[in-house]
């Protein structure tokens, strides 16, 4: 028989019975939703954990540092590594190399230095970093008070909230360090802070409070730069730095474009071939963090020294490799019951239509006529069990998210996507349930197709 | 018809000893007990005898719904024992059309569709189909009816359209288990004089099982008497029309 003859009869016998086939197409539905629900979950959640670390900017970060920098010395990938003295200079050129590279999304220098800041004519002595527009999605700027800077070379100034605390004297006391972000903010956004910093000139010096440092090609001046603060931060953007994190933040720009004397300044005693800056470490940012590993490996042919936090996501893919497959199995159980379902229906069906399969085969229905027929109808409620199940299986998922969502809400956290349906896991579950219902109608066609024409005609 | 010719090719059925034994629990049933017999092409034959016979037993064999347990079945040159059970569907599709005492219509399907169904079996494209059925049944009178499921009809109705099913795939033999069997007289009368015009006017072999002689020796040219199993009377009839 023709397939659209074949599926026009199978849907025609399926409405014969409405009831019995309806009820075990939503037992298929059920089982298609519990899978599509649990993947779903798991998927929401991976999605939500990468999405987290890539916007941490933990490991999506390559930090690179040039061979002479002495912080690289010592460590066991650069025991092999051409000395440091005959590596290559992390300039500009480096950095465009870098950038450049296919999965890198951007190369920007690490700009950070200790200096004074002075407000209401108080000194304050800090680590001071650059961040680059890209920063303002990092979440680490969530729930910060003002705003990000208004561009890339303003003259603004964004704070960490424990020095926002310093600078108003309000150093938490122990055991009660609950001071909302917003209490901090509020006498401070809009004010000014100048920032006292040693310029690095590019000749010798020329009078005034600069001075020569022996043996190398530059001077040191001394200068100043006012700051507007634009925002206070209420967490640690660079809380993975450890001891030399940064409490004050610049545009990048406005940092470059200020020549600050670095610490490791002091390190580079031969100097610079051309007049392009230098820096002591780029970091680099990657397009998926799947990808570190390629990058840092392609920086490293370059003769640089990197460095990424890395292994926690491949414990973290495992992880969600185990889960997914958990869910997966649970998801599959409720899957399993529903195609007993579809054998159980279609086996009633062969009883109580026995006389109609005599008929049939008695005016010429071959045994694959009758098998096809009966292929037919489970794969019908496979298809629409499926459809139904992916339908309901997202409807779940978007009641439950709903759900915690409204719970983080009173938690006066975020809220968050836990779930994810990728096309590719609706196509999945159909297909799947189609599948699988045809292999649940495979016993019950064949018993049709076997059936005995005379025996069945006697059926009444 | 001319019975003196006995070439091969007119012979439409021969039974060569055929046997049909059935178990029923510990006893074994012999529904046929080495018939054979030969059948004309374009001939009338009506099987006779009480229930228990072996007449439907004999039918089910020549229709290929059912294999001899010995001797052979042949049809037209085909023997049926030997057919697999693929080629024996095709055989009932295109070689047989039955008509049944209980009509057999499928009740959840319009007469056009039962009309129809021996067509997809045939993969015969739709189009064709719908006009073919209409057809069919516009020849049996029920012009009317296409859209009716066979519940709304009445029986003389319904095995009206059963002929037109049987007619659909134009075989070359009819087989008739009791056709008039759950029908007045009235209607049945209008069923065999169906049956009487598709022998006469297009040739058709037609085989029909009935208990009532009177029937049989209204319409068979010949008329063939089983008993237990056995073959016990074979006589030609000179048809006279409904008693």
């Amino acid at each position: 028989m023709k397939l659209p003859d074949l599926t026009e009869l199978a849907l025609r016998n399926l409405r014969e019975s409405v009831l019995r086939n309806s009820l075990t197409t939503v037992g298929i539905s059920v089982g298609v939703a519990s899978l599509v629900a649990m993947l779903s979950l798991g998927l929401g959640l991976q999605q939500l954990a990468n999405r987290r670390l890539a916007k941490s900017g933990l490991f999506d970060t390559v930090v690179v540092t040039s061979r002479r920098d002495l912080r690289g010395m010592g460590r066991d990938d650069d025991r092999n590594a051409p000395n440091p003295g005959e590596s290559r200079v992390l300039d500009e050129a480096a950095r465009s190399e870098i950038e450049h590279m296919h999965d890198v999304q951007e190369a920007y220098p690490d700009i950070r230095f200790i200096t004074e800041l002075r407000y209401e004519d108080k000194p304050h002595l800090t680590m001071v970093s650059a961040m680059p527009p890209s920063a303002k999605s990092n979440d680490s700027f969530e729930g910060m008070q003002g705003s990000f800077f208004t561009s890339d070379d303003a003259a603004e100034v964004i704070l960490q909230k424990a020095f926002a605390e310093e600078l108003l004297g309000r150093t938490p006391k122990r055991g009660d360090d609950d001071i909302k972000v917003a209490e901090v903010a509020q006498p401070l956004l809009g004010k000014e802070l100048v920032m006292r910093y040693a310029q690095r000139g590019e000749s010798a010096p020329s009078g005034g409070d600069a001075t020569a440092i022996p043996g190398t090609s530059y001077s040191v001046v001394s200068r100043e730069q006012k700051l507007k603060i634009v925002g206070v931060s209420d967490l640690d953007p660079e809380s993975m730095r450890g001891p030399t994190h940064a409490r004050v933040f610049l545009p990048l720009k406005l940092a470059q474009s200020l020549h600050v004397m670095q610490p490791t300044d002091l390190r580079e005693l031969t100097p610079a071939t051309s007049n392009q800056p230098v820096y002591s470490s780029l970091s680099v940012r990657v397009k998926n963090p799947t990808q570190v590993r390629t990058v840092e490996d392609a920086i490293k042919k370059m003769g640089f020294t990197t460095f990424s936090i890395l292994d926690a996501t491949r414990n973290l893919q495992q992880f969600f490799a185990v889960l997914d497959m958990f869910l997966l199995i649970f998801g599959s159980l409720a899957l399993a019951v529903s195609s007993i379902g579809i054998v159980n229906t279609l086996v009633m069906a062969i009883l109580e239509r026995r006389r109609e399969i005599g008929i049939m085969k008695a005016i010429g229905a071959s045994d694959g006529d009758v098998q096809a027929i009966f292929f037919a109808e489970a794969g019908a409620m496979g298809v629409l069990g499926g459809i139904f199940g992916v339908v309901l299986g997202w409807a779940i998922g978007q009641i439950i998210n709903f759900g915690l969502n409204i719970y983080l809400r009173r938690q006066s956290l975020p809220t968050e996507h836990f779930w994810a349906v990728p096309l590719w896991l609706v196509w999945t579950a159909i297909v799947f349930s189609f599948l699988l219902s045809l292999v649940s109608g495979f016993y019950p066609a064949r018993r049709a197709a076997r059936l005995d024409p005379v025996q069945a005609l006697r059926y009444e | 018809m001319a019975t003196t010719e006995v070439t091969a090719t007119a012979v439409a059925i021969r039974s060569d000893n055929v046997t049909r034994h059935y178990r029923m629990g510990e006893t074994q049933v012999r529904a046929l007990d080495g018939v054979s017999l030969q059948v004309q092409t374009g001939e009338f034959v009506a099987l006779l005898g009480s229930s228990g016979s072996g007449k439907s037993s004999m039918l089910n064999l020549v229709a290929g719904l059912d294999r001899p347990t010995s001797g052979s079945v042949i049809v037209r040159g085909r023997d049926l024992a030997k057919l697999s059970r693929e080629q024996l569907a095709k055989y009932r599709l295109q070689v047989v059309g039955m008509v049944f005492q209980s009509f057999n219509l499928i009740p959840s399907m319009t007469l056009s569709e039962n009309v129809e169904l021996p067509l997809r079996f045939a993969e015969v494209d739709r189009g064709k189909r719908d006009s073919m059925a209409r057809e069919a049944l516009e020849r049996v009178g029920l012009k009317a009816r296409v859209h009716h499921r066979p519940g709304e009809l009445s029986g003389g109705e319904q095995q009206r359209a059963a002929l037109a099913r049987a007619l659909i795939n134009r075989p070359q033999l009819l087989l008739a288990d009791e056709p008039t069997g759950n029908l007045d007289s009235h209607t049945g009368t209008e069923i065999m004089d169906m049956l009487k015009d598709l022998n006469e006017q297009m040739g058709m072999t037609v085989v029909m099982v009935t208990h009532e002689r009177a029937l049989a020796e209204g319409y068979a040219q010949r008329m063939i008497f089983l008993a237990d199993g056995k073959l016990v009377d074979d006589r030609a009839n000179t048809p006279g029309g409904r008693a």
